[in-house]
């Protein structure tokens, strides 16, 4: 049970036994994943015929790298665009949001923090239907009162930022609530005594404290928009993100390029993920 | 060697974490119906002590015997002991009577039985009728008798307290010790209690043992303790002391002369001589031990007197004191007697201190 | 409210959040729900009516699809739990210090890490030319080939580990706020291993348990990428239909409907959670 707790040697062997599956059975995939990035053969699949890297940098077919491979660092380029977007967007609001639920008391706040809640029991899948059908009946409202071309109201990338946007600013809210909650108003109130002004407070003490928040929900959002595919998949247009692009091509047949765009989203996000967490912790 | 009327006994218990030794050889027995406390600085053992009575920490060697049965290997769940954990550790998620009733749900007692009980023992902590309120919802010295009834109502051999009156305000722990000591009568249980405030275990024990780094100094009546302690460490640690650093200048049978590092003399009477001439040793003097007097005649000859100046008046109500400084310069601290006829005594002031030979403790220096 | 300018900025702070709740979260489901009692009558022509709702019901397919996404989110759900919880309490009391770090940090790196290529990793594991199959012929238990992909049990392999995650970290947080000492107590008052377990950690894990429970079961229901791709074409998961019915055959109509079935299940699911468990969804979800 704990440690100062005596407890018979074989149920401490099976736990420990029973850890270690555990964790073998979470790095499994992913391992795989990456070992046959580098296999030289056509298949992702057994048996290995040997190492090579020229899914990374091949220029022949069929051997032609992911650095090579036209659509792939288009929809990189793609999925980065949005990632950005919804990070600035989500941030910025989560931002403003942990200052209200934080710094005021108003009517109908328990309200609108279950409201905030919502996003993240809603279904994906679910999200990205409404906001279509949404922006589409205003589309088709707008374009027969008035006779133009709406397009960003059809799917398309700016569909698919609103989309993100829509749950991950949930997240964004509770990280920066999180640090603002620990905030000491007497530190503000300080700045104020000596004759700073409330939003001069503000910008000089404030932001920069919840400064590795804001960083830590920024990275957490890219990760987050780079990895979605439910709420993507039902807004997306022509120009399709990163997730979309794989999902395509995996469903036609699978070739070790996905192995290795796989093993490079892995490393970048294992690398941010890990930014994420220590960046917050070197600045307390 | 198991004295059969005690409930605890220990033999020669020790504890090593790699490499560090917590608790070292320690011996003791706690008869039945006593009020048992561990006294010592953090970091002496102590809790470690009470927790391998507890049986959360396992003795290197030695033995532990309860109503003499040995409790090595024996796990926390079977043992007749039970704890009053440091925070109490009350369950947040249960309400008191489920707090209460835990220990008897877990032996099986019917439900009725249980209801019953818990009643019971929260009518003699003094907290009828409570059963149904969370654990919030208590002061902090109710909370303290739920933690102690919820103990009780399993009738343990031996009920072990870990520093239970720490968390509460001065106030509260004045009026807990001498409730605490009263509930202890009136369980007629052994309690082992550790704490490092001097205070409570002064108050409340039958026997008090006082540890460091890991080994019991001394074992003893509070008084005892006090009044005869058995080492430096003790009588620094026990009560307030002056310290006074010396050398002995001449032996003459129980009688020492000492002189201090500052030069001034003074005589010492000691029960049993171990010094020599020459030898370094440490000088402890009780603050109430010293007299003050405004004049040095009516001084007995046989005391050692000596002029001071007041260098400081510490106002504290019963407790008020004065610090003095004598020829040699050493500060010596000098309870302000109760009759008030020196209410009116100011910084720089002189007075005369004087101090009958067997009211001091002395001690070989340590070698450190 | 003390001044005009603190009222300004109060309503500056609300605009926002005001802006992105009502205009991508109410709207859109208010506008989904409309859309799913209209009736196609002819080209851009519509009725009020719930004829979508009544094609669900009566149609097996759908319906049985929906019940099966159900049971097979609930037991991924209850899988999850299952696993998880002993992880959770083995970083969160058993191990201290770095080791604690590093376990729960190899708990999170395949969080970070997009659902495709978990997918995908356990596709090249299961698939009939896979790791797994291979490494088996080479053993000598099988004779030839096995197909371990496109069946219920990997979607269940994949949903539970797309999952697991989600159930392990807010289960870590909840178990380390636990003070070691209450265990203690209760083994000092007698209790036992399971007494322990049922009467005060499970208790004290409850908001825990609960809000793990919420979001593995939303992402089980809502899942779309593990039950095509590790369940293959025939997998009939509720996400599938509504993408056909929007994607595929452009019925939004119907699909609102379905997608409108979905939310509403999903929410029941929750609120029950929540009415069963005592606990609340700001208390629940607002910690994670």
């Amino acid at each position: 049970m704990i440690p100062t707790v005596p407890r018979p040697a074989f149920a401490k062997w099976c736990y420990r036994a029973y850890v270690t599956v555990f964790f073998i059975y979470l790095a499994l995939p992913l391992t795989v994943v990456c070992i046959f990035a580098f296999n030289n053969s056509v298949f992702p699949s057994p048996p290995w015929e040997g190492f090579t890297v020229a899914w990374f940098f091949g220029t022949e077919a069929p051997f032609i790298g992911v650095f090579h491979e036209r659509p792939i660092l288009r929809a990189i380029g793609t999925s980065t665009f949005v990632a950005l977007w919804v990070s600035g967007l989500a941030v910025a609001v989560g931002t403003c949001n942990a200052f209200l639920f934080v710094r005021h008391e108003f009517k109908g706040k328990a309200l609108l923090y279950m409201l905030m809640l919502l996003p993240l029991i809603i279904p994906g899948v679910i999200l990205g239907i409404s906001i279509l059908v949404f922006s589409s009946t205003i589309a088709n409202t707008l374009e027969d009162a008035t006779g133009l071309w709406f397009d960003g109201l059809r799917p398309g990338l700016i569909l698919v930022i609103l989309g993100q946007f829509s749950f991950i600013t949930t997240f964004a809210t509770l990280v920066i609530s999180a640090r603002l909650q620990k905030f000491d108003p007497s530190l503000e109130e300080a700045a104020l005594n000596l004759g700073a002004t409330q939003l001069g407070a503000i910008r000089q003490i404030t932001l920069p404290f919840l400064m590795p928040a804001i960083l830590a929900s920024a990275i957490v959002s890219v990760l987050m928009s780079f990895e979605n595919f439910n709420t993507t998949l039902m807004l997306v247009g022509s120009d399709s993100p990163l997730t979309i692009t794989m999902f395509d091509k995996l469903k036609q047949g699978s070739t070790p390029v996905l192995n290795a765009v796989s093993l490079l989203l892995i490393v970048i996000s294992a690398v941010l993920g890990l930014f994420s967490l220590f960046f917050p912790k070197s600045k307390r | 060697m198991t004295n059969i009327e005690s409930d605890l006994a220990c033999r020669d218990l020790t504890k090593d974490f790699d490499g560090f030794r917590a608790v070292d050889h320690v011996s003791f027995d706690v008869p039945k119906g006593s009020f048992f406390s561990i006294l010592g600085p953090s970091g002496c053992g102590k809790t470690t002590l009470l927790r391998m009575i507890a049986g959360f920490q396992s003795p290197s060697s030695g033995d532990l015997r309860i109503k003499g049965r040995s409790m090595i290997g024996v796990p926390p769940n079977r043992r007749p002991v039970s704890m009053v954990f440091q925070h109490l550790a009350l369950f947040p998620t249960m309400s008191i009577g489920d707090n209460v009733g835990f220990g008897l749900r877990q032996r099986g007692v019917g439900r009725s039985e249980i209801a019953r009980r818990v009643e019971e023992v929260l009518d003699r902590v003094g907290l009828p009728g409570v059963s149904a309120r969370r654990t919030d919802q208590l002061s902090g010295g109710q909370k303290q008798r739920v933690a102690i009834a919820r103990c009780m109502v399993l009738e343990p051999d031996v009920l072990l307290l870990d520093e239970p009156l720490g968390a509460l305000d001065l106030k509260l722990r004045e009026h807990m010790k001498v409730e605490l000591k009263s509930l202890q009568a009136a369980f007629d249980t052994t309690f082992v209690y550790i704490t490092h405030d001097q205070s409570e275990a002064l108050v409340m024990s039958d026997n008090i043992a006082v540890m460091n780094q890991g080994r019991f100094e001394q074992i003893g009546a509070p008084h005892e303790v006090y009044h005869a302690p058995h080492t430096a460490f003790v009588a620094g640690f026990v009560g307030d002391a002056n310290r006074i650093d010396a050398r002995v200048s001449a032996v003459n049978g129980h009688f020492l002369t000492l002189t201090s590092a500052a030069s001034t003399e003074m005589k010492v009477k000691v029960a049993d001589n171990s010094l020599s001439v020459g030898q370094g040793v440490q000088v402890f003097l009780r603050p109430e031990a010293i007299e003050l007097s405004k004049t040095s005649k009516s001084l007995d000859g046989d005391h050692n007197v000596s002029q001071c100046t007041v260098t400081s008046v510490l106002f504290n109500g019963a407790n008020s004191s004065v610090i003095v400084r004598d020829a040699g310069g050493n500060m010596i601290n000098v309870a302000m007697p109760q009759t008030g006829s020196f209410a009116d005594l100011h910084a720089g002031d002189m007075v005369f201190t004087s101090w009958h030979p067997n009211k001091a403790r002395c001690y070989p220096l340590a070698r450190a | 409210m003390k001044s005009d300018a603190s009222k300004l900025g109060f309503y500056l702070l609300l605009a926002p959040i005001l802006l992105w709740l009502i205009v991508l979260i109410i709207l859109p489901h208010i506008g989904l729900f409309m859309v799913s009692i209209s009736e196609k009558v002819g080209p851009r022509e519509f009725e009020t009516g719930f004829g979508n709702y009544a094609a669900f019901f009566g149609e097996p397919l759908y319906w049985r699809t929906f019940a099966r996404t159900a049971i097979m989110s609930i037991l991924a759900t209850a899988l999850t739990l299952i696993l998880g919880f002993p992880i959770a309490y083995y970083i969160a009391k058993l191990t201290r210090g770095r080791t604690k770090t590093t376990l729960f940090l190899m708990c999170m790196i395949p969080f970070w890490v997009s659902e495709l290529v978990r997918t995908f990793g356990w596709m090249i594991l299961l698939r009939e030319t896979g790791v797994i199959s291979t490494t088996l012929q080479r053993l000598g238990l099988v004779s030839g080939p096995v197909e371990l992909l496109y069946n219920d049990a990997a979607i269940m392999v994949g949903l539970v580990y797309t999952s697991i995650l989600f159930m392990v970290v807010p289960l870590v947080t909840t178990l380390d706020s636990l003070d070691d000492s209450l265990i203690e107590a209760g083994y000092d008052l007698g209790g036992t291993s399971s007494s322990i377990m049922r009467e005060i950690v499970i208790p004290h894990a409850m908001p825990g348990i609960v809000s793990g429970c919420i979001v593995v079961f939303m992402l089980s229901l809502g899942n779309y990428l593990t039950p095509i791709l590790l369940g293959g074409k025939d997998s009939l998961w509720f996400t599938g239909m509504i993408y056909t019915q929007f994607i595929t055959r452009f019925n939004w109509e119907l699909g609102s409907a379905l997608g409108f079935l979905l939310l509403a299940l999903s929410s029941a699911i929750v609120f029950l959670g929540l009415k069963l468990s005592k606990q609340s969804l700001s208390n629940t979800m607002g910690r994670t």
